[in-house]
Order: C-alpha cells, then sequence, then structure tokens
C-alpha cells in the first residue's frame, strides 16, 4: 500500500510552479476543450486537480505493482521465442495495469485518444514510474514516439497510429545498427521505395529497446548512394504487417526488464514519415531531445530510489549501540545525496517547462499563425529547451549514478551482495549517462550555449530577482559562482582554439550546471522553505567544484593539452 | 449477450493499519481515527464485474452502497475504475442495522433497481468480517448464491460457471441467473483507477453533496451522468419495522478491549513428542481447535 506520488512531497511542489498556469492555459487553448471533451479541464484549477489525481493513480500502480514486481522481472527478464520478445510476466503485470488505468499516450491530444497531459507532469510520471522500476520506465516511456508521429507525420497517420499508442501499443525507436551508435550518420538499413510508391526495409538494427514493439520508428537510408545524414528518412514500420523478426536480446548489466534487441529486416513493409532525407536532421534530433528528457526523468527516480534505500537503511543498522545515520561520515553522504537528488529535480522540470511553452507555440503554428511577440517568446523557450536539455540528462544522469554508488557505500557489505535493493539500482543507473547520447555527447550539445551566453544570460536573469533574506547569502555565494563561469568562460574564449574549447568543455558545462542547479534549488527554497537544507549542501557543493575547474582552467596553459591526446 | 450487473460495495474504517486510537472507550470503532476506504474483498467483486462487462459489451455495472451522503466516494471510485452508475441508499432510518436488517434494506434497493442478472459483493467486509449480507440478500430475493467465488468464468445460455475456493480445494460449479455472488480475497486484484474516468467523474455526487456546491451543481445540471442516485427507505419501498434498530434483532451485550498479554517467547524443540505436547495445550486453552 505505497504511493509514490503522494509520499513525495517535491512532486506536488513542482506541479504548482507559478509557470504552470500558463503552460495549461497554452495547452488547454484557454480550455476550449471543456465542453468537447467529458474529461477536459474547465478552469486552471479544474486541470491542476485532474494532474493531481492521475498522478496518484500512477504513484499507486508504481508502489503497488511495478515496485513489487522489480526484483523478479530483474532476475527473469524477458527472453525470445520464435524471433518475438516475451516480457517477463511482472513487465506483463505492469503493462497491464497501465493500459487499464489509461496511462499510455498521456500528452497527446484529445481527439486522438491521448490525455493532453503538458510534458511536466507526463515526465513527473516518467520520474514515479523510474522510481519503482526503471527497466519499465523504457517501455511504458518509448510512447514519446508518438510525439513524433504528432509532429512530423501526415493527418493520415496521425489517425493510424497514435489512438493505438493511448490504447496501449508500444513502440520503439530503431536507429542504431552495429556500426553507427553515437555515429547515426553511418546508419546503412536500407529503405527501397517500389514501382506503387511503398517502401520496404532490409537490413539489421541493433541495441532496440523494445525491438518487438507493435509500431516502430525506423531510420533508414532512403537515398541510393549517399553515405552521410542527408541520405536518411524516418519510417513507421506496423507489427501487424510482419516483416521484422528478433534475433537476440542482449544480456545487459542493467535495466534487464527492458529488452534490448537486434532486429532482422526482410522486406519490412514501411510508411515514410514526413519529408525525404530529413530523418535524421530534423525528425531524430526532435525525437532525441524528448528522449534526453526522459532519461533526465529516469535518472531522477533512480536517483530518489537509491537515496530512499540509503536513508532507511542507515535509520535501522545499528553499529557500535548506534543507528549508522548518527555518525557525521554516514549522514553527509546522505544529506549530500539528497541535495544531488533534488538539485536533480529542479532542473529536470525547469527543463520541462521550457520544452513545454516551446512545443505548445509549435503546435499552436499550426493551427494559426503566431502573434509576433508569440513568436519571440516560442524562439526564446525553444532555445532554452535546447541548452538545458543536454545539461539536464547530463548533470542528472552522472548524479544519479554518484547516488546509486553511494546508496551501496550505505549499505557496506550488505550492499555488495544481491539481497537488497542497492545493487540493482546501482546497475540500473549505469546506462543513463551512457544511452539516448553520452555524457560525452551532452557536452558537445551544451557546450554552444556556454559560449553563446545562453545559461550566462539566464543566470544573471535569475540573480537579478529577488530572494527572500534567510537565503541572501546563499543568493551571493551563487553570484561569486557565476563570476567564477563567466571568467572561465572568457579565458576559454580568448585562447580562441576550437579544440581548446572542445578540451574545456566538460569543465564548462559542469560550472553551468552546478551554478544553473542552484539557482533553481534558490527559487524552490523561496517558494518552499524545505528546500533550504538541500539549496544550502548543494550550494557548498557547486562552490567548491565551480571553484575547482576555476582552478584548473585558470592554471592550465595551451600546450599541455598535448599530454592528455592520443597520438598515433 | 449483455447483463446488467449490481456490485454491491461497502465503505470500512481501514482496520489493516490499526493504531492505539481505534477502538473509543465504549469498544465501538472510532470512524474518525480510521481512513474510510472501499471495502478490500468489494474490490474483488467489482473486478469480476468489470471482466463481466469487457467479455460481454453492453453489460451495465451498477454500484450499490449503504451509508451515509460520504459514501459517494464508494461509487466514484467505482465510476473511475469502469463502473456505469450507482446508487448511495442512505436514511438515519438505517442506523444501527446489523447484517438482517442491512440485507433487508439492500434487496429492497436490488429489487427496485430491478432487471439484474447478478448481484456481486466480496464475501465479508473488514469492519465486521460476518460474511452473512450477501447470503442474506439472496434468501431475502429468493435467488441461488454461489459464495466464496474466486473467478466467474463465464455466463452463458442463463448459467453462470464460477470456479469456489473452498478449504479443501477448488470447485467449479454452474449456477442459474439470476444470481447472488460473493467473491474472495483471493480473486483477481481490482484493475486500476482509470486516467480518462477519473477526470470524467470527478465531479460525480449525489444530490445531497452537490446542494453544497455551486459549482458541481451547476455541472451535473450540464451533465446528468454525473448524479449519483440518492435513495432512502421510502425511495425502496421499506418497511421500516425492518429497518435500522428495530429490524435489528442482534443485541450487542459487552464488548472487550482485548490486550495481548503474553510477552514471552517459548522455545519448542522440534520433536513429534514436544509438537504434539504443544498441540495439546493450545487445544486445552482453546487458541486452536
Amino acid at each position: 500500500m505505497a504511493n509514490f506520488y503522494t509520499d513525495n512531497e517535491a512532486l506536488k511542489h513542482y506541479l504548482s510552479h507559478p509557470m504552470m498556469e500558463k503552460i495549461v492555459a497554452l495547452k488547454e487553448r484557454d480550455y476550449a476543450d471543456a465542453d468537447k471533451y467529458d474529461y477536459a479541464p474547465q478552469d486552471y484549477a479544474d486541470a491542476q486537480d485532474s494532474y493531481d489525481k492521475v498522478l496518484d493513480i500512477v504513484g499507486e500502480i508504481c508502489g503497488d505493482i511495478v515496485a513489487v514486481n522489480a526484483e523478479d522481472v530483474d532476475h527473469t527478464g524477458p527472453r525470445v521465442v520464435n524471433n518475438r520478445v516475451e516480457y517477463a510476466e511482472g513487465t506483463k503485470k505492469n503493462l497491464d495495469a497501465c493500459r487499464k488505468a489509461g496511462l499510455m499516450g498521456m500528452a497527446m491530444p484529445r481527439r486522438l485518444g491521448g490525455l493532453n497531459f503538458p510534458i511536466t507532469p507526463y515526465i513527473m510520471a516518467a520520474d514515479i514510474v523510474s522510481r519503482a522500476d526503471a527497466g519499465f520506465e523504457n517501455l511504458w516511456g518509448l510512447q514519446d514516439c508518438a510525439e513524433t508521429i504528432y509532429e512530423f507525420a501526415d493527418e493520415e497517420q496521425k489517425q493510424k497510429y497514435i489512438p493505438r499508442v493511448c490504447a496501449g501499443e508500444t513502440m520503439s525507436m530503431d536507429l542504431t545498427e552495429p556500426d553507427a551508435g553515437s555515429d547515426l550518420q553511418s546508419v546503412m538499413l536500407k529503405a527501397t521505395q517500389k514501382e506503387d510508391g511503398s517502401w520496404v526495409l532490409n537490413g539489421v538494427k541493433r541495441f532496440i529497446t523494445n525491438g518487438d514493439a507493435d509500431i516502430h520508428l525506423v531510420l533508414a537510408r532512403s537515398e541510393d548512394g549517399t553515405k552521410d545524414g542527408r541520405g536518411l528518412s524516418m519510417f513507421i514500420y506496423d507489427k501487424r504487417n510482419g516483416g521484422v523478426n528478433v534475433r537476440r536480446i542482449e544480456n545487459k548489466m542493467g535495466i534487464k526488464g527492458s529488452p534490448t534487441c537486434e532486429l532482422t529486416y526482410k522486406d519490412a513493409p514501411a510508411e515514410l514519415v514526413g519529408s525525404r532525407r530529413l530523418g535524421l536532421i530534423k525528425y531524430v534530433m526532435a525525437l532525441m531531445n524528448g528522449a534526453r528528457l526522459g532519461i533526465a526523468a529516469q535518472s531522477v527516480g533512480l536517483s530518489e530510489a537509491a537515496y530512499r534505500e540509503a536513508l532507511s537503511y542507515a535509520k535501522e543498522r545499528q553499529q557500535f549501540g548506534k543507528a549508522i545515520i548518527e555518525f557525521p561520515a554516514v549522514a553527509e553522504i546522505l544529506s549530500v545525496m539528497k541535495a544531488k537528488l533534488d538539485a536533480s529535480r529542479a532542473l529536470l522540470y525547469a527543463c520541462s517547462r521550457f520544452v513545454d511553452i516551446y512545443k505548445v507555440y509549435d503546435d499552436i503554428a499550426k493551427e494559426r499563425k503566431l502573434e509576433l511577440d508569440e513568436k519571440k517568446e516560442a524562439k526564446e523557450y525553444s532555445r532554452l529547451a535546447d541548452a538545458f536539455t543536454p545539461l539536464a540528462k547530463g548533470m542528472t544522469s552522472e548524479f544519479c549514478n554518484q547516488n546509486a554508488y553511494d546508496a551501496i557505500q550505505i549499505h557496506g557489505g550488505s550492499g555488495f551482495m544481491k539481497d537488497y535493493a542497492c545493487e540493482r539500482i546501482y546497475r540500473d543507473a549505469r546506462i543513463t549517462s551512457i544511452y539516448e547520447g553520452t555524457t560525452q555527447l551532452q557536452v558537445v550539445a551544451a557546450i554552444r550555449h556556454v559560449t553563446t551566453g545562453t545559461y550566462l544570460n539566464w543566470i544573471k536573469d535569475q540573480l537579478s530577482l529577488e530572494c527572500k533574506p534567510f537565503v541572501q547569502d546563499v543568493k551571493e555565494t551563487l553570484d561569486f559562482m557565476a563570476q567564477q563561469f563567466a571568467n572561465a568562460v572568457e579565458a576559454v574564449n580568448g585562447v580562441n582554439d576550437p579544440g581548446y574549447l572542445d578540451f574545456m568543455a566538460r569543465r564548462l558545462v559542469e560550472m553551468a550546471g552546478y551554478t544553473v542547479m542552484g539557482l533553481l534549488l534558490l527559487e524552490d527554497a523561496n517558494r518552499n522553505e524545505s528546500f533550504e537544507r538541500s539549496l544550502r549542501v548543494f550550494v557548498k557543493l557547486g562552490q567548491a567544484e565551480v571553484a575547482k575547474h576555476a582552478d584548473f582552467i585558470g592554471n592550465f596553459r595551451p600546450e599541455q593539452i598535448k599530454n592528455y591526446l592520443y597520438e598515433k | 449477450m449483455s447483463y446488467n450487473i449490481i456490485v454491491l460495495a461497502k465503505q470500512v474504517p481501514d482496520t489493516r493499519n490499526v493504531g492505539k486510537d481505534a477502538m473509543k472507550a465504549d469498544g465501538t470503532i472510532n470512524r474518525a481515527a480510521l481512513p474510510a476506504i472501499f471495502n478490500p474483498e468489494d474490490l474483488n467483486a467489482l473486478e469480476q464485474a468489470l471482466k463481466l462487462k469487457e467479455m460481454y459489451p453492453g453489460t451495465k455495472v451498477t454500484i450499490l452502497t449503504m451509508g451515509p451522503a460520504r459514501a459517494a466516494e464508494i461509487v466514484r471510485e467505482g465510476l473511475y475504475r469502469g463502473a456505469d452508475g450507482g446508487i448511495v441508499l442512505s436514511d438515519r432510518a438505517f442506523a444501527g442495522s446489523d447484517t438482517l436488517a442491512t440485507s433487508y434494506a439492500l434487496s429492497a434497493a436490488v429489487r427496485k433497481i430491478g432487471n439484474f442478472d447478478l448481484v456481486i459483493g466480496g464475501r465479508q467486509a473488514i469492519d465486521g468480517d460476518t460474511a452473512q449480507v450477501g447470503p442474506q440478500i439472496a434468501e431475502k430475493l429468493g435467488i441461488p448464491q454461489v459464495t466464496y467465488a474466486e473467478d466467474i468464468i463465464e455466463v452463458k445460455d442463463g448459467k453462470a460457471l464460477i470456479k469456489r475456493r473452498i478449504e479443501s480445494g477448488v470447485e467449479t460449479v454452474k449456477a442459474p441467473l439470476p444470481l447472488v455472488v460473493t467473491v474472495n480475497g483471493s480473486a483477481d486484484a481490482c484493475r486500476p483507477r482509470n486516467a480518462r474516468n477519473v477526470q470524467k467523474y470527478k465531479y460525480a455526487a449525489v444530490p445531497s453533496e452537490a446542494a453544497a456546491d455551486e459549482k458541481v451543481k451547476a455541472l451535473i445540471e450540464k451533465r446528468p451522468y454525473l448524479e449519483i442516485g440518492e435513495w432512502n427507505a421510502q425511495t425502496v419501498d421499506a418497511d421500516l419495522a425492518q429497518c435500522g434498530l428495530p429490524g435489528s434483532p442482534t443485541k450487542v451485550k459487552q464488548i472487550e478491549n482485548v490486550v495481548f498479554t503474553a510477552k514471552d517467547a517459548r522455545r519448542v524443540e522440534n520433536t513429534d513428542a514436544e509438537l504434539e505436547k504443544l498441540i495439546q495445550e493450545l487445544i486445552a486453552n482453546h487458541t486452536i481447535g
């Protein structure tokens, strides 16, 4: 009888963020659906109440079903039977509960069978699901792919596929191949157009999450003879048509309930999505941004799980006549874990709000011409979302790994045994900083916004806001961190060498990350004093990290790079 | 073929997590200290009804609950999970009902709803644990009953095929409609609340609730399906002599607050002789047997 939503007050705190009122009004087109659909909200309070009630369902399913099944799913995992994936028993039960609860296609519009939820409450559900079982989050979270169909496919395709997703059919995004991982431009899967204009797919995909999904989005080479990303297009493959088989499931370290498949395509019929040649450069990029936000949510959920496991063990475990949490060394680890968790969640939802606003403007732009100020706002939030998504994915996934590591440390020798959930969380967490773009690739995406000033401008805006007196001192520290960050950017830019910038990029992005996350916690503490402790612990940590990077950059001579580089 | 199903559900205090303030000094339940929940086995019963609704499209599931107006929450919980409507049977005249008076009032309401094929309820409620109301309703309606049901496998040709959980194992029986079925906690758990239904029905209310909220009242006028039936003794043509305290032959003489006094654990050797000795002792002091 657990509820992973109601037992976590931070979620309500972000659900009721002041910016939500605007997001919901835009998403609901000023509540125009109110009399058209019996489940549409009448006004903002009504919408909030609905999100709250639906998240309560998510929390209950996760606490009572998904979390309970997690251990067994981790042990048994899915298997391949006659070229098809058979999920673990627990996974089937989880999916059945989510379908019956109507939690698929949450962000899709009502006319296509969805709940028309903004991204923020949807991501909140992903956060909750991940805490219960990060592997299951992959299957449930792939409903995200419907977003790509909604954005780029034609009306007929939307009508054909999205209601099926909302009714509970699962999805996959088939991108990776044996020789095309981070470098998706090298995708080779061949798309051939037949005389009647229809397409068929031939080739192999690897590392495909939920590869036996009902509906696949597939990246394939439609332009014969091309070698780069501009020869790739996006296709929908419908499992009902046949032609794709599962050759094997990978034996992974973690998220074992989520089948990672090798697929063979043999004249598999497929439908083109949008325009030819835009598969990678436009559609996959959009798909990836959504997926990265999903992994940030997964990371936050895992961080939450790791922290809770560690906390309850530290309170129970007695040594030297008292609970180990009473030892400062243990208490410190826990307070830092909590601070990293809270900072991660603050960044996750800041990012989701930015995504919400620009996406809803994109959608409105399909119905009518945007006003000039709307256009400006859409552009601004699109840039913020573009900057905050890699930052969120990078920072939260690294923190979730650190928290998972510390959770085991708190458990001591018991944590190294298979008996406690922390070892599963540790294994599950490891993938978050790898898939949907490694942390190193997030740095590549984020560094642009370091040099062009997206982060710095946002930081400056935040620092110009009033804060309550009890956290004024923290604001001054954050101001100082921002200065050090700005100085470091200037120093690196001053060298004027792309190689040097590349070398320092991770440090600069982390400086941005610590400053941004600290400022977000400052905003949270302003609104809710229960965040003060995490704010203070996190900013103390951030101050030291930013100083460390400032020191490294300040004392680095460009010619020292050669000590780090590989020479053939 | 489609069916009309009535699900009997009771709002009960959550006695599964009892704290020290769960009982009042006079030995009665302190309802204020315990959250009101959907009686667990009634949820198992609702799942059977909803499963049949999926199997036989057009089937209609109505929740029937007896209690104060706030028991409308039980009907809403049912609507969230897929029930089609519900009725709260509420009257001061029903206060103090024992199982006999309760089954009388509920059977009168079932008759009033009329045209039903199945009446499904949980085996028993966790506040009384009598398991008498379901069977008594069947008797009062003069129709067959199947108790301890674990799965209503199918309904065909006017008969229901039902798996029962009995002491020695399971048995599968066939019984003619109309029929009362009581369902065990070992049956499938109820499905979760559905996100769309929750948004659709969250303002559903009985008239006495709606009267207190202008917004809800206006909405119900626009959307009549949001009105939950609120019936009283008169609505169901109940004979007041058979209702509430007057209709309840059960008299509570005394309620004893039992406090476990045993403190020490005792170790018993794992030999046949020692175990036999223990069993005899437990039988002698009426702990078992």
